[in-house]
């Protein structure tokens, strides 16, 4: 535990040694602002909610998310510090654990960090702030799927821009598996059962079941099972590669 | 138990390409093991190994009793090490990163405080402290990795090449503090200085191709050498007929080479394997009346015994 905790609070400020995590806190709330006001129609809908905001993480999240997961492992190896950290003793699942939950902590940040928009939907009117509370947790939850997902892929390489673009594009499959477009893809060859499979790893249909204010359980099982799936794959990915 | 590291016929296999190839050996307590070898030897890939970062395709390594395969942890936390090219973490004051490692090593409160000053200040870190570790000059760096090793003042150092990149001084000081340390501790080091071998190490440990190729004292190394106990003389260009016809006569020499050298002549008195010549070449030269400028038994050279080792079976 207090390994995971010294690594989590490095990786963690790590984040703030680089312009990344200005980057992206800046993007992120301008993005969030910009949707719930403008491109939501708030105004004009006359109603005071975040339901704009909540239908728009899932894009922003897209190309985020994996900019923050790409750093996690790719830069340890390309700088050789993955030698310094795993002859520390500390376990490999520690390692894991540690970089993911910082990742988390630091996109909670920018999550807290819309606040604002929290409080002028309640100033401007009566919004249900249950459905605005289960919104905020589908976010956090859907954002640590696609951290540990982006944790793994960021394992397989030592470029951080690979690991960013494989990213996104396992991002992007994850999100939409619900939707006909990626689907359409499977459909006339594969089983049913095959295509229910797949539309059911659907991060955005789990998403929405969870932010229209129905703490779903098996929304939530489903996050939190990918998140454990997917650090223990980057766990295993992290043995095997220094394996050589 | 004196055997803090032991090396259990550790063979490393990437693929199709043999790092390792069997290797044994065992460091106690107060020694300081120098590890030789020509470049791709596995001398890296072995410390690896020991340290827990590599697992090794067959046989084990133990530090301190603990197998680093199934309690990688304890074996880890009494080791200090300094990875090739001394990696760190870029993005970190000097001072933070140490502070991590301390915490990470488990040091805390005034422990923690005395250790950290007592590096610091053998490494010659304080006007660099709170500087990123990303903008240090190389040498800096690796003092930097230096620090990190013997914050937790391990029983097992494993340092590869830690003096590489280093200024003369600084070259000095590590191998004082390598030696000031060995007395108590269990040490490996990689090196391409042979010098280094007499400066630092008790016990030299030679390897090719993954293969150990000797490992015995510094002296063993240099009593290997053609030139062990050999005298060299330093004389006038004038002189040096007569005296070479001289020494040749004498029973135990094996040959007499003639040496150019700026200014003057030296001569090299070989002796037979296993003889020792100096004294009677001293009687010849005093009897003979030959000018002699200089005078000195040779230790042996070590790069000329590294040289026969490794590459004599290539070119043969
Ligand atoms: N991850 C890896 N994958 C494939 N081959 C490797 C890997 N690491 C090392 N090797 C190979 O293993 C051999 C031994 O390498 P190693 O780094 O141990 O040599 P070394 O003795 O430390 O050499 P140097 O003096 O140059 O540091 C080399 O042939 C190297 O190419
Ligand atoms: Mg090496």
């Amino acid at each position: 535990m207090r390994e995971l905790r010294i690594i989590t609070m490095r990786e963690f400020f790590a984040y703030f040694a680089t312009p990344l995590a200005y980057v992206f806190l800046v993007i992120f709330l301008a993005g969030a602002g910009a949707v719930t006001f403008f491109i939501g129609d708030f105004f004009s809908r006359r109603q005071a909610d975040l339901f704009s905001f909540f239908s728009f993480v899932p894009w922003l999240f897209l190309v985020l998310i994996p900019a923050v997961g790409m750093r996690l492992w790719a830069e340890e190896r390309k700088s050789g510090s993955i030698e310094l950290l795993m002859t520390l003793p500390v376990t490999t699942g520690q390692a894991v654990g540690g970089k993911f939950l910082a990742a988390w902590l630091f996109t909670g940040i920018a999550v807290v960090l819309t606040f604002p928009l929290w409080i002028s939907v309640n100033y401007l009117g009566d919004p249900d702030n249950g459905v605005i509370l289960a919104g905020y947790v589908g976010t956090m939850l859907m954002a640590g799927a696609l951290l540990a997902l982006a944790g793994c892929l960021s394992a397989l390489t030592r470029n951080q821009v690979i690991a960013f673009v494989v990213g996104t594009a396992a991002s992007f499959l994850f999100m939409m598996s619900g939707l006909d477009l990626v689907l359409s893809v499977f459909k006339g060859w594969a089983p049913p059962y095959v295509i229910d499979m797949i539309s059911a790893l659907s991060f955005l249909t789990h998403f929405q079941t969870i932010s229209q204010g129905l703490l779903h359980l098996p929304a939530l099982v489903f996050f939190a099972t990918m998140i454990i799936v997917c650090l223990f794959i980057n766990i295993q990915i992290v043995e095997l590669k220094k394996a050589g | 138990m004196t055997n803090l590291i032991e090396v259990d016929s550790v063979t490393k296999r990437f693929g199709a390409i043999i790092a390792v190839d069997d290797v044994s050996f065992t460091v106690r307590r107060g020694e300081v093991l120098g590890f030789l070898g020509p470049n791709g030897a596995g001398k890296s890939t072995t410390m690896r190994v020991i340290t827990g970062y590599l697992p090794p395709t067959i046989g084990t390594a133990r530090v301190c009793g603990q197998d680093i395969q199934t309690h990688p942890v304890e074996a880890k936390r009494k080791i200090g090490f300094l990875p090739e090219g001394a990696p760190l973490y870029g993005d970190m004051s000097v001072q933070g990163f140490l502070e991590f490692i301390a915490r990470i090593r488990n040091l805390s409160g005034k422990h923690k405080k005395s250790r950290m000053d007592d590096v610091i200040e053998r490494m010659g870190l304080a006007e660099v402290l709170f500087q990123r570790v990303e903008t240090l000059s190389k040498g800096y760096k690796r003092r930097v990795g230096m620090a990190q090793a013997i914050l937790h003042d391990p029983d097992v150092l494993i340092l590869d090449e830690p003096t590489d990149g280093l200024d003369p001084n600084q070259k000095h000081h590590v191998r004082e503090l390598i030696r000031d340390m060995g007395s108590d501790k269990a040490i490996i080091i990689s090196t391409h200085i042979l010098e280094e071998v007499d400066a630092v190490c008790t016990r030299a440990l030679i390897i090719d191709r993954g293969t150990v190729v000797l490992d015995g004292t510094p002296g063993d190394l240099h009593a290997r050498s053609r030139h062990h106990n050999a005298v060299v003389l330093r004389m006038k260009g004038d002189e040096a007929n007569r005296a070479a016809k001289l020494l040749r006569a004498i029973p135990d020499v094996g040959s007499v080479e003639k040496l150019d050298a700026a200014d003057g002549v030296s001569l090299l008195v070989v002796p037979r394997e296993g003889k020792f010549v100096a004294e009677a070449v001293g009687a010849a030269v005093r009897e003979n009346n030959i000018q002699v400028v200089e005078m000195h038994t040779e230790a042996g050279k070590l790069d000329e015994v590294f040289r026969q080792l490794t590459v004599g079976e290539e070119a043969a």
